[in-house]
């Protein structure tokens, strides 16, 4: 048990500095990709090998394992622990199994890259960091992982450093988290101050003190709201909800496996796994949960609506990232803890697919611009070429890009593989039964909507939120793929110049997250088909680690199956709209017009993003640029800089007037010599 | 035959202040070179003259050292003046000022 945990957190760890020192100091060790790659992915693959032994071992009742007492001041006493039970597990499994299928595409899909070794370094860290989150025993723990996975995460958005864009996105990044983190803190800071008031003893923020309902009691009712509150914006900086959401659309920067692994499938759900950690503290704050709720579904829909107007592949499944991560967080809102915690477990499926086969297809379409590169189409940066014979029309302005929608089309006949499992993954966000999605998303709804039953009115009101984003996030995923994959080729020259599909450890990954996407649903059926597993196993009647409200009034079973297909007849609405109505796949994206005139000047909100990066710019980014620029920058120049130079200017002007007296004349410090025996003898004789 | 104390005080005064005022006045090194020993020996005088008057052999001792370290030092210093010399063609202090700030 200590061993095993011990293995899964150290491989990651052990493997990331052999491969980032080795990189580092050996230059001809660069050139292995199968050794770094390898490595790489064993040192996610072992971890979960342990943790699935682990979770086949687990017998119901939380274990700490204590490994060394990291500081101890006063009453502070941190223990380096962690924590084996189902919702740790839960996530362990998630982290490493995907972890290890992303590494293994990575392998294929970095191929050739300059920073091969330094990609699988910073990524192995990542699965570190991202495990001490989800293990760690206190809170400190929790927050190391917590800082780790916001370090990675810039590290990789900016793997491409020599783009400036690229490190401006990493940049962004971190500083938007950097907000969420404070709160965090803060949070950290108002906990211990009432805890170490109240109780004698020291205190490290472990979950089993932190959680029991005895220091739960000591908070009082405000104070608690705060920190719930303080925890939830720690969780919307990492988990990309409003108003912090603005750092994930431009994370697509990085890598696509990054994108798959850390902004799709692992890290953007640590804010949630850590309020489902919270859970009993949570529900003791309603206030809080509401405003949990109201954000998340605003959140979803308006992540929705922008998705549906991007061109970029990326982009897209982006926002779709942000607007399931709002799911997620309604369904926190509405106490449904372990819902969220599924749909983490089957988003992280479906996502990672997605993600995985959008960079499987920005790989092809890289070949593609090579080819027309080659072939004098293009010019070597991808620009449309200037000679009037070789002219090519590009379907917008600039130079061709390998994740435009616009350029792509047709493409399943040159990559069955990526086309099928992008399908699989597609339906599965759509909500099409019996597939992942159908279930989870079915159950963060009859959730809101159970909440709703039981009096809360606005419950309701975020489950129509939950219903009219389920219809978007149909349309729009349908739209990415049909536009992708169907219809006829739209990249110059595509006649004679054909994709490819990607090579088996790319594909493989793709495949086997498609079949999770397909099974990992029947984990958590609705009590009409049977009764959710994950539920009795996460919430294990009340003494699991994720707590969940008590309902008085309990939804008829014709309700539920009622709001079954409602959720059906939602997605396949959206699907067979998308397809057969809009028809993106025939008409390509000519479509979008009927979008566009159906939401006539909301489109452009749309398409604008909500103008948020400009309300931001001119709200925060631009005062305080001006101010430091008005105030500090003429302050640092003139008080700081000048007492500074004042003081040397001092010095020199009275050494200027002080060399008079050193005349290089001998006679003359002769005569100061006499003067001062003449001085001292006075002094001697008279005083 | 005795003199008092006072007399031999008083031409050692009298020659040290003959030696501070040439060297503070006189341009020539080897001139102040020369006054520098004189109130050396000035020095050495009232030694003496303290010596006998009170019995104590210790004075009488002191000026051999005194003028042994005079001799080594006229030795370097006329080192240094030849050189100066060989440098500068002159011997004129007000006209080496190699030190001035």
């Amino acid at each position: 048990m200590e061993t095993s945990v011990l293995l899964i957190i150290v491989l990651p760890l052990a493997l990331a500095a052999f491969n980032g020192l080795m990189g580092l100091f050996v230059p001809a060790y660069r050139k292995n990709e199968w050794i770094i790659g390898g490595l790489g992915t064993a040192a996610v693959a072992i971890p979960f090998v342990l943790a699935v032994k682990l979770f086949l071992g687990f017998h119901g009742e939380p274990e700490v394992v204590t490994y060394f007492t990291w500081m101890a001041a006063g009453d502070l006493q941190i223990e380096f622990a962690y924590r084996i039970d189902q919702l740790s597990l839960v996530m362990t499994l998630i982290v490493t199994g995907v972890g290890a299928l992303i590494h293994l595409y990575s392998i294929g899909y970095m191929h050739g890259d300059a920073g091969y070794w330094r990609f699988f370094a910073f990524m192995n860290l990542f699965i570190f960091a991202m495990l001490n989150l989800v293990l760690a025993e206190n809170l400190l723990v929790l927050f190391l992982g917590w800082e780790g996975v916001g370090l990675c995460s810039y590290l990789l958005i900016g793997f491409w450093y020599t783009d400036l864009k690229n490190s401006a996105a990493a940049n962004k990044a971190f500083i938007v988290n950097r907000i969420g983190d404070f709160a965090f803190l803060l949070a950290l800071f108002v906990i211990f101050a009432v805890v170490t008031e109240k109780i004698d003893g020291s205190f490290g923020f472990d979950f089993t003190t932190l959680l029991a309902p005895e220091t739960l009691n000591l908070f009082g009712a405000g104070t608690l709201l705060g920190v719930v509150l303080l925890f939830f914006v720690g969780a919307t900086g990492k988990s990309a909800q409003i108003p912090l959401f603005v750092w994930l659309p431009d994370a697509m920067a990085g890598p696509t496996p990054v994108s798959a692994l850390i902004h799709a499938a692992t890290m953007v759900t640590s804010g949630l796994y850590l309020l489902a950690r919270l859970s009993p503290m949570v529900l003791m704050a309603p206030a809080a949960m509401t405003v949990i709720a109201v954000v998340g579904a605003l959140t979803a829909i308006m992540a929705a609506t922008i998705a549906i107007t991007q061109h970029d592949i990326k982009r897209v499944l982006a926002y779709s990232t942000v607007s399931q991560l709002g799911y997620m967080f309604l369904a926190v809102g509405v106490g449904a803890y372990f819902v969220a915690i599924f749909h983490v477990m089957t988003h992280a499926f479906f996502k990672a697919c997605l993600f995985l086969g959008s960079g499987s297809v920005i790989h092809a379409m890289h070949h593609v611009e090579h080819e027309l590169e080659h072939k004098g189409v293009l010019g070597s940066n991808g620009e449309p070429n200037d000679d009037p014979l070789k002219r090519v029309e590009l379907p917008y302005e600039g130079d061709f890009d390998a994740q435009d929608m616009r350029t792509m089309g047709g493409l399943r006949k040159y990559m069955p593989w990526t086309a099928g499992t992008f399908l699989v993954a597609t339906l599965a966000i759509a909500g099409i039964p019996p597939l992942a999605g159908f279930f989870s998303k079915d159950e963060i709804l009859f959730k809101a909507f159970e909440l709703g039953y039981n009096g809360e009115m606005w419950a309701y009101f975020v489950w129509i939120v939950g219903v009219v984003t389920a219809v978007l996030t149909a349309i729009y995923m349908t739209r990415a793929y049909l536009l992708t994959f169907e219809g006829n080729p739209r990249w110059p020259d595509a006649m004679d110049t054909k994709p490819h599909e990607s090579p088996w450890t790319m594909t493989a990954p793709l495949v086997v997250l498609a079949a999770l996407a397909v099974v990992g649903g029947f984990v958590g059926l609705p009590a009409v088909l049977g009764g959710s597993k994950i539920h009795h196993f996460l919430v294990h009647d009340g003494r699991g680690p994720v707590a969940e409200p008590l309902h008085e009034l309990h939804v008829s079973p014709s309700i539920e199956w009622g709001l079954l297909f409602l959720g059906l007849a939602i997605a396949s609405g959206g699907v067979l709209f998308a397809w057969f109505v809009i028809r993106w796949g025939a008409r390509g994206p000519e479509a979008d017009a009927s979008v566009k005139r159906f939401f006539g000047p909301l489109y452009g909100t749309f398409s604008r993003k909500y103008s948020v990066d400009q309300f931001y710019q001119k709200v925060i980014v631009n005062p305080v640029v001006n101010g430091a620029r008005l105030v500090f920058a003429p302050f640092d120049e003139n008080a700081v800089d000048g007492a500074v130079n004042g003081v040397a200017k001092m010095v020199q002007g009275m050494a200027l007037r002080l060399r008079g007296i050193q005349t290089g004349v001998v006679q003359h410090y002769a005569l100061a010599f006499v003067l001062g025996v003449a001085v001292v003898l006075a002094l001697m004789l008279f005083a | 035959m005795h003199l008092a104390l006072n007399w031999y005080l008083s031409l050692s005064a009298i020659l040290f202040v003959i030696g501070v005022l040439g060297v503070l006045l006189r341009r020539n090194a080897i001139v102040i070179f020369l006054s520098i020993e004189l109130m050396l020996n000035a020095a050495n005088l009232a030694l003496v003259a303290f010596s006998q008057t009170f019995g104590d052999v210790n004075g009488q001792i002191l000026v051999f050292f005194v003028m042994s370290v005079a001799a080594a030092e006229a030795a370097v210093g006329l080192a240094i003046i030849i050189a100066l010399f060989r440098n500068r063609e002159t011997v004129n202090v007000s006209e080496i000022n190699l030190f001035r700030g």
